[in-house]
């Protein structure tokens, strides 16, 4: 038998791309208490995310959203085993130390939350927790995975109930990898140029066919059905923020959005999941909001 | 040339396209499973890793627990990574207390145990039968606390194992789909083959 020779390495990229791939297939729900945590594990949920007000009541209520109170997330890690991820605003590297501290599984450079700094966004790379970043299309997407994001999600229009900006960014996303798929190499140069985004993420993209790291989608999901339409779209999992704990049987409604997840392409599972799980959020339209969050973040 | 062996995935919830990937890799037939029917004609099933009581849920709703039982019981080859492991494990600690196993495999698994993510690595291994090491990534891993004299530890970490296997069940606590080596995947497709030969279906 062989010996083994290396020390164990955490933090390291591979370890944090890792649990992105674990989280494929599953929903992951905001909630605000350990109390809906509890809800959300039963249901299914494969990770929660924990906030101190869902994106709908921030856009109610205005002023300056910031990373959550720790002693409300801890509450949350207390009262389930699944993984816990919490928000840091754009740039603002030290919410996203104290987050580390703290010991969240997954970091969420969000847009719905202020952006502390208008240019930059955090160097990713110099944390051991990994991070996930929104991105309304491919250029934004590979800057976000050169500073080290270990997933991308679409940032849709959060507290929405209005899948249509998902479905858009989505689109966007692997549209542009299906193109960059059938370009000869010389062509890859100017594709690199017109996204802003490294060369060798764009040729790996040429290479593999996929983004490097899981592509998720978030933003204005309500219903069973616009879960698996992220799904069939091409999305690997899914985000749901106020579409659960805004509707009017948040347990039932979650639940049936993790089975209509992983049954996307079955109609029948589709059917039977989507009957009797009350009203959904109200949600807003595009032209009714006065602030939208998928343009913060550069 | 000898024929395929029919492979499925269990594909309720985690990193079953890798698995998908490294078995075809190994020249199997693969099938993604999310219902009975999903089930027919395989030779071998895959239980990936993802959040075990996410898998446990789905199982239960889709009424897979009760016919995968029945398999482990006529000794059909699984192999489960990570929660799959848990999903194969006779006891389960610190799981939820309506968290289904298959109970096919005789361990005593404690969940998470090696701690929340920023504990997760990557570290190489001495697998029984390997001439080099075998690169392991541990992602929120499964710590394997006692055996039963039925199953045999292929590899171990510090105190613990953490690849194991019975006759017809193989399961690890660490990732093998997520590295480009299919050595551990190959394992189980012996299993399989062994298994189909004595066993036709």
């Amino acid at each position: 038998m062989a010996t083994s020779s290396t020390r164990s390495v955490t933090g390291s990229f591979p370890v944090k791309r890792g649990l992105a791939e674990m989280l494929k297939g599953g929903v992951i729900m905001d909630v605000v208490t350990p109390e809906q945590a509890k809800i959300a594990e039963d249901a299914g949920a494969c990770a929660v995310m924990a906030l101190e007000r869902v994106p709908a009541d921030i856009r109610r209520d205005g002023g300056v959203a910031r990373m959550s109170d720790p002693e409300m997330i801890q509450g949350i890690q207390a009262a389930v085993t699944i993984p816990v991820m919490a928000k840091a605003r754009i740039g603002h590297f030290v919410e996203a130390q104290i987050l580390q501290a703290l010991g969240v599984d997954f970091i969420d450079e969000s847009e719905v939350l202020t952006p502390a700094d208008e240019a930059h966004h955090i160097d990713k790379f110099k944390f051991t927790t990994p991070f996930v970043c929104g991105a309304t299309n491919l250029g934004e997407a590979l800057r976000r995975i050169s500073e080290g994001a270990a997933m991308i999600r679409s940032k849709g229009e959060a507290g929405t109930g209005n899948v249509v900006e998902a479905v858009r960014h989505l689109r966007s996303i692997l549209g542009d990898i299906k193109k960059i798929c059938t370009a000869d190499s010389a062509e890859l140069f100017e594709w690199a140029k017109r996204l802003q985004a490294p060369l060798s993420l764009v040729q790996e993209i040429a290479e593999t066919g996929q983004l490097p790291v899981p592509l998720f989608c978030a933003g204005g999901l309500a219903t069973p059905a616009d879960a698996a339409l992220a799904m069939q779209l091409g999305a690997s999992s899914v985000f749901v923020g106020s579409g659960i704990f805004k509707s009017d049987n948040p347990a039932l409604r979650a639940k049936a959005i993790v089975e209509a997840t992983t049954h996307f392409m079955d109609a029948d599972v589709l059917a039977r999941v989507s009957t009797g799980i009350g009203a959904p959020m109200t949600g807003i339209g595009m032209d009714e909001i006065n602030q939208r969050y998928a343009e913060r973040g550069w | 040339m000898k024929p395929k062996l029919h492979i499925g995935v269990l594909a309720l919830q985690g990193a079953f396209a890798a698995h998908a990937e490294a078995l075809r890799k190994c020249g199997a037939e693969v099938r993604l499973v999310r219902t009975q029917e999903d089930l027919s004609g395989l030779h071998g099933l895959v239980i990936p890793g993802g959040e075990s009581t996410t898998m446990s849920n789905l199982l239960v709703a889709s009424g897979l627990s009760e016919v995968l039982k029945g398999l482990c019981q006529d000794g059909f080859p699984m192999f489960g990574t990570c929660a799959g492991m848990i999903m194969l494990a006779e006891t389960i600690l610190d799981g939820r207390s309506d968290q289904v196993s298959l109970r096919v495999l005789n361990i005593d698994i404690r969940r998470n145990g090696y701690g929340r993510q920023n504990d997760s690595f990557e570290q190489d291994i001495s697998v029984h039968s390997f001439d080099t090491p075998f690169h392991a990534l541990f992602i929120r891993a499964p710590v394997i606390e006692a055996i039963g004299s039925d199953v045999e530890v292929l590899a171990s970490w510090g105190d613990r194992p953490v690849l194991v296997r019975t006759a017809n069940t193989l399961a690890c606590s660490f990732h093998p789909e997520l590295v480009s080596d299919l050595r551990i995947h190959k394992i189980f497709l012996s299993i399989v083959e062994n298994f189909s030969v004595t066993n036709p279906r």
